[in-house]
Order: structure tokens, then sequence, then C-alpha cells
């Protein structure tokens, strides 16, 4: 009774969504002010019914009713509680329940929060979402319901949750991704929104940017959890492979972080309107593009779902009418919206278009990249399908990042309008001197060896860390003492300090975590002993342990670290009964400076196994900069121009109508 | 080109992407199986080096007078970690098939540590470091296996990390079939 009950919630979500994408973008086309007020309503409601049929899923799979397929498929009754109700988003038909959830969520924190917007810009951006909402409704309805049923013969035992799903990291991971992809269909609906009206003003920046914030903000958390669990569950240490997958969730980020550059260009000048409208289709275009690779399976990968061509035909008609749609009215619309202001040569604005253009490129750069099998099989035919390896990545996108940051740098010195070469030679002349010679200096000291990588990326992190450091200085140097300087600065500007000094952090933890990680894969009998720096690790044998749901062969290794005892660390490799898949489980201490990684190999035999240990140096920069620059994103929400505009600016402008300042900014 | 036509390459990118993924998805191009151009045709014709000697080679010659498992593979492919185990324990347990590798694109002295320390599956392995074999065989991604008759003819292709379900499930009806 309950999967029925989730299934009709479902229809009832549905229906709710035709109406909502017809009757209040008719409502903003004639001036009904009744049918552009139904907006709200009916996103409440899409959103209730959503939640419903949601709960219903996860409680076919806490009561482990497996007379629902997808519940016999990914879920087993010995799965722990925690894992059955993660399961509900751990293959195709769920996660797209989760997707479309996602979705329903961010339209009615739209209609919740955005008090302050002119009802007809809300309308159609509410339209607009609907409109989205009911093609992946339908998707999911005609060839992926979750709630499909097999009432006769329904199996006493399900077949388990991929055991690499059953994990916390995966558990988080898939929520944040979507939050990220699907939350750019806010600024995709605004900027659909302005193409219809004509009207893209400083107020519409505005209201967009921190909605693309808060979606950027998740997707980059959403990435790094990906990262993070590839480097610890999958058991041979990397982080980054450019697998398909991964490429598609990086591809969304690189646009979004172009959009909401582009986005603060457009509110504070007034200009790259057309290019800002552009790039937040991209940004969500590129989400659904995601979609589309990892459920039709055009490419193969580690971690695509099931292979259905038919499902791919079905998103490949979404894709057609939604992307191809807005582009279109982009072609036809964009003149209307056409920037006003000027700007010189050597402005911020130019700085900033540059950064933009060189994360498109890159963007560009893994789409090529992603996509070059399909491509060469297409042009030369079958026989001459070509691959693209990880060296092709790492060659394009390391220069084009190393390009990123030195921008990134000069722009913060650069003023908006114009900024005069002598004003940034004397800005930048110290920062540069410092940040190349501690670039040079310290890893030169520090490991004796010369790598003008290493030297490269520590110079670039550098530049960027001093510059902001120097701008936080000069910003609060005029105030009346340094605490009420750095209280008087925005939270917006602290965003953006934030979010570049993780950029710098992840650069770092990039650099040299590929550049000095020790990797010893060894076979080992009990008492034998490695040593990496300061540590020796004794391998002292192999012993059986029974999880909830496996049998693993749990190692015991002892760390001492200069002589003295310091850690047990027991990585395992399990078999779980249900696939009687293998699983490697890694073991990591996790430092701030270093990280010490072991797992489990094959046995060799008279109690000897292969055992990988990996000392691996800031490596925990990589994921602590991506939090970082997620928590900018949070910060520059969290501005209170954004609040403070909605209670003392809705009455004023809804008095004004559809004119709305252009109000000049005190702030960055 | 004048303003109105710059606006239409969004509009014109997205639809030479779009009639890309439409041929990606085309049914009839089934990802696990040769391309027609394969499709009973003989091993094609190579001499590479050998990743255990570097002074000898291995030719496509060898090939012949028993059943061969081809597998490509390379330690830069997440999924060829992850079959390895399987490759390994499939090879003890069925020694009436030979499991030749082709190491594809790859570092030599990487792919000589991995095997090493993880069990070593093939008879041979085969270096092909600049991909010319895996054009010849269409390889698109890492790992792929291909099965090789007595005759020396290749008569399947599979895509994708091998498991225990898969050997079970696609290898052993094929094998069964052509012996």
């Amino acid at each position: 009774m309950i999967p029925e009950l989730g299934h009709f919630a479902l229809i009832l979500a549905l229906c709710l969504t035709v109406m909502q994408s017809l009757i209040p973008m008719a409502g903003a086309f004639t001036g009904n002010v009744v049918w552009m007020q139904l907006s709200r309503s009916l996103s409440s409601g899409i959103w209730v019914f959503m939640m419903l049929s949601f709960a219903c899923l996860a409680w076919a799979f806490l009561h482990d009713d497996f007379s629902v397929i997808y519940v016999a498929r990914n879920s087993n009754s010995l799965l722990p509680v925690y894992y059955k109700f993660a399961a509900v988003w751990g293959a195709h038909e769920g996660s797209l329940l989760l997707w479309v959830l996602i979705l329903a969520t961010w339209a009615y924190a739209v209609s919740l929060l955005s008090r302050d917007l002119p009802i007809d810009i809300l309308a159609r951006v509410l339209s607009v979402m609907g409109m989205v909402t009911t093609g992946f409704l339908l998707f999911m309805i005609y060839t992926s319901n979750p709630f499909d049923r097999q009432l006769l013969n329904a199996p006493a035992e399900g077949a388990d949750l991929n055991p690499l799903l059953q994990d916390f990291g995966l558990t988080v991971h898939p929520p944040f991704l979507y939050m990220g992809y699907v939350g750019f269909s806010v600024a995709f609906s605004f900027a659909i929104a302005a193409l219809l009206t004509g009207r893209l003003d400083a107020a519409w920046a505005r209201w967009t940017r921190p909605w693309t914030n808060a979606a950027w903000a998740f997707l980059t958390v959403g990435i790094a959890l990906g990262s993070w669990w590839a480097y610890y569950e999958l058991g041979w240490g990397g982080w980054w492979f450019w697998d398909p997958v991964e490429n598609v969730s990086f591809m969304p980020w690189l646009v979004g972080t172009a959009l909401i550059h582009s986005l603060a260009v457009t509110e504070k000048r007034g200009v790259f309107k057309s290019w800002t409208v552009l790039l937040a289709i991209a940004a969500f275009s590129l989400s659904l593009l995601g979609a589309f690779i990892v459920r039709s399976g055009v490419l193969t990968s580690v971690h695509a779902f099931a292979v259905d061509p038919e499902r791919g035909m079905v998103l490949l008609v979404l894709l057609l009418v939604i992307i191809g749609g807005s582009l279109l009215l982009y072609a036809l619309r964009a003149p209307v919206v056409k920037g006003t202001s000027s700007y010189g040569a050597n402005s911020r604005e130019v700085f900033l278009l540059l950064n933009n253009i060189l994360l498109v490129v890159s963007m560009a750069m893994v789409l090529l990249g992603t996509l070059f099998p399909l491509m060469s099989e297409a042009i030369y035919g079958e026989a001459n399908k070509i691959s693209v390896g990880p060296p092709y990545f790492n060659i394009l996108f390391l220069p084009l990042m190393a390009l990123v940051a030195f921008f990134l740098g000069v722009s913060t010195f650069t003023r908006w309008k114009r900024t005069s070469f002598s004003h940034l030679r004397q800005q930048l002349t110290k920062v540069l001197i410092a940040s190349v010679s501690l670039g040079i200096i310290l890893p030169l000291l520090i490991t004796m060896q010369i790598k003008p990588g290493v030297m490269l990326a520590v110079a670039l992190s550098l530049w960027i860390v001093i510059g902001l450091g120097k701008d936080i200085m000069d910003k609060t140097a005029n105030k009346v003492s340094r605490i009420a300087g750095l209280r008087s600065l925005s939270l917006s500007y602290w965003g953006m300090q934030t979010g570049h000094f993780g950029f710098a952090v992840v650069i770092l933890g990039i650099c040299l975590t590929s550049n000095y990680s020790v990797e010893e894969d060894r076979r080992m009998a009990p008492g034998d002993s490695l040593t990496i720096g300061a540590y020796e690790f004794i391998f002292e044998g192999v012993e059986e342990r029974a999880g909830p749901n496996y049998m693993a062969d749990s190692a015991t290794i002892q760390v001492l670290k200069n002589g003295n005892d310091y850690l047990t660390m027991h990585p395992e490799k399990r078999r779980y009964y249900a696939r009687g898949d293998i699983q490697t489980e890694a073991d990591i201490q996790v430092g701030f400076f270093r990280d010490l990684f072991t797992a489990l190999g094959d046995p060799r035999g008279e109690g000897a196994w292969v055992v990988r240990i990996h000392y691996k140096p800031f490596v925990f920069w990589i994921w602590l900069g991506a939090f970082l620059m997620s928590g900018g994103g949070v910060l520059a929400i969290l501005d209170r121009r954004y609040r403070t505009r909605v209670r003392a600016g809705s009455a004023a402008e809804k008095a004004r109508g559809d004119r709305v300042t252009t109000g000049g900014e005190a702030t960055v | 080109m004048n303003a109105r036509a710059k606006l239409l390459i969004p509009v014109a990118v997205f639809s030479v992407m779009l009639g890309l993924l439409f041929f990606g998805l085309n049914p009839e191009r089934d990802l696990n199986y040769v391309p027609s151009a394969l499709v009973n045709r003989p091993l094609p014709v190579f001499a590479l080096p050998d990743l255990f000697d570097e002074n000898g080679t291995i030719s496509s010659s060898e090939l012949t007078g028993g059943i061969f498992l081809v597998n490509v593979w390379g330690t830069w492919c997440p999924p060829c970690h992850q079959e390895h185990p399987y490759l390994v324990e499939i090879s003890e347990n069925e020694p009436q098939y030979t499991w030749i590798g082709v190491n594809y694109k790859d570092d030599l002295e990487d792919a000589r540590d991995f095997l090493d320390e993880r069990g070593n599956p093939f008879a041979k392995t085969v270096v092909d470091t600049d991909g010319s074999l895996g054009i010849d065989f269409g390889v698109t991604a890492a790992p792929e296996t291909f099965v090789v008759d007595s005759t020396g003819t290749i008569r399947y292709r599979h895509v994708g990390p091998i498991n225990h379900e898969i050997w079970a499930e696609i290898f052993e009806p094929i094998l069964a079939q052509i012996r």
C-alpha cells in the first residue's frame, strides 16, 4: 500500500508541475496577478508531494519490502539501517527521485525566500523550474519508476547495495552533488526570466547571486566528497582520475565558478550581461548533460548507472527541449539585455573576463576529452575509437589553472572601470618578489631538490595568499584600529577572500601530494617492516573478522614514529555475502601535514600479503581547500545586503513596480 | 560576422553535441561487441616488445593453437585495478585458457611493479606504449578483453572490468561454444 501511495504522490506532483509550468507563465504574460500568485502555493504543493513520495520509498527500504523491484535490487535485510536509508539513492531510479525532490526543494526555497521579488519575475522563474520538473517527472514515471512492484513471487531476500556504496562518504556525496547540479536550475530560470522580460539589471543580478553561490558551494563540497571517497574507498590512493563521471561533475563547477564572478560584474557594473545569461544557461545545461552521460551509458565508466538506451533517448529529448529551447531563446533575445556601461582595458572587469574565458576554455577542454572517444568513433568509424587518458587532461589543465591563479592575484588589486598601470605595478611588485623568492627558497630548503613545477605551484599559491593578505591590510590601514577595520569589511568580501584562499590551498595540496608522496606496494610476511621517513610500519599478520553483512580479512599494522609506538592500523579486504563482491577498505590516518595510507592486497601464501603503504604529504589540503572555497560561497550568501534589501527594499521596489534602482554599491 | 549570427554559435555547438550523443545512443552500437569490421576477422598483425624482456618481442603469430584471452589494461585505469584480482583467480582456476596482457599507454616500471605485487595472470604481456595496437583492436577505454579462438580469430570483445558474474554469464557460454 505504501509504495502505491508514493507512486500516487509522484503523479499528483506531476499534475501540479504541469499547472506550475503553464498558469503562472500565462499570468505573467497577461498580467493576471492571481495566476502569478498561484506559483507560490503550487511550489509548496509540489514539494510536499515529492517529500511524501520520497518518504514512501524510504519506508519501503527500511521495512525490507522486497516486492518493490528497486528495493529488492538494492537492499538486503542484513544491511545496516543507516545504509538501508542511503540505499534509497543508491541506484538510478531512487537517485532520480532524489534529483527531482531537490529540484522541488530549490523551487520551494525560492518561493519562500524571495518575498521581495516582483511577482511577475517570481512567476516566470517558478514556471521555468516547473517545466524542468515536469520533464524529469515524466521521465521518471515512464521509464524509471522506483515504485514498480513484483507482487507475485516477491523475493524473500534482496540483492544488497553495491558494497562500494556502503560507506559514509558516498551516502552524503550524491545529495550534495545534486544540490549543486540542480541548484544551478535557479540561476538558469532567472536567466530565462530575464530573456523573456528583457529586464536584466543590478537588481536581477543581486537576486540571482545568492542562489548561484549556494548551488556552487554545494557542488564544491559534492565534488570534494566524491574525490575523498575515491581516495579511501577505491583503495589505490588516487583522488582524481579524469573519469567521465568525475568530468561531468567538474564541468558545471568550472562554468559555475565563471558564473559567480560574471554575476558580480553584472551587479556592480552592469556589463557582461548576455555573457552572464549564457553562463547561467550553460551551467545548468552541463548539469543536465552530466545526468544524461551518467544515466544513458554512452560512455563507459566505473561509476555509471545501468546502461539503458531507451532511457537515454528520452533524456536526449529532454536535453533537446530544455537546452536547445533556452539557447534558441538566447539567440533571439540576448540583444535586448545588452550591457550599457563601458570599461577600460586595464580594469577589474577585464581581468575577471580573462579568468572567465580561461575557466570556460578549461571546461571546453574537459568536455572535448570526455566526448573524444565518441567523436573519433563518429568520424572515423567504429574501428577507430581513440581514448584520451589522464596525460591529455593534465597537460592542458594545469597550465590553464596556473594562468587562472596568476590573474586572480592581479585582479585583487585592480579597480572597477579602470586601473592605472603604475598603481598595479606599485601594488604588485612586492607581492611578486615575495612569492617568487619564497616559492623557490621554501621547497629548496625543505627538500633539497629542484623541482620547477613545485616551485611554480608554491609561488602561485603564495602569490594569491600574500596578495589577499596585503589587500586586507591595506583595506584596514586607515581605520581607527585594525580590529575595527577587520569588522568593517563586508561578509561578501570575506567570502571572496576565503574562497580564493581555499583555491591557493587546493593548488598547494595537489602539487605537494603529487610530487612528494611515497608509495610502496610490498609483499610482507608477519614481522616484516617498512620504513618511510620517520615512520616504521610493522606487518603483524591478517585475521578473519565478521562484519554485519560481510566477512573481512583484517590486517594489523603497527606504526612506530621515531622508534616509539604511534598507532595501529587495520586495513581490510571484505567479501560481502549477498553479491560475493570483494572490497578493499583502506585504513588512513588523516593528518594536517600528511596522511598515512594502508591497504591490503592479495595473499601470497604462508601468511604473507601484498600490502600497500603510502605516505601522502598535504593530501588533506585538497579537501580542506575545497571546503574553504565552499565556505567562502556561504559567507558571501550571508552578506547583510542580501537581507537588508529584503526588508528595506521590498516596499520601495514594489511601489516602483518594474523599475528598480541600480543603486551604487559601496562594498567591493 | 554580425552580432546576430554570433548569438547562434551556442545553438550550433549544442546541435553538434546533440548529434554526437544521438549517435552514441544508437542501439546497434553495442559497446560489448567487436566493431563490424573486426567480427570474426583474424587478430591484427603485430610484433611488439615484451614487458618482462626488454630485447624480446611478441608477435601475433604466437597466438595460435589454443584459446587466448587478450586483456588490454594499464595501471592508470581504475577499473583495471578492480578486475585484476578476478583475472588472477580465473587464470589460476581455469588454466585451459591463456591470458595475454596488452599494457596500454602505461609507465613500464609501474606496470612491472603492479604485476609483481598483485600477481600476474598473463602468460605474456605485450607493451603498447603509444596505443597503436589499441587502435588496431579498436579499444575505446581500458580494460577490454578479447576472446581469440584457436584459429587466431577474434570471437568476442568485452568492454569494462570482468568479475565473477560477468565471467559466468558472458565468457563461459562463449568459451563453451567455441571450444
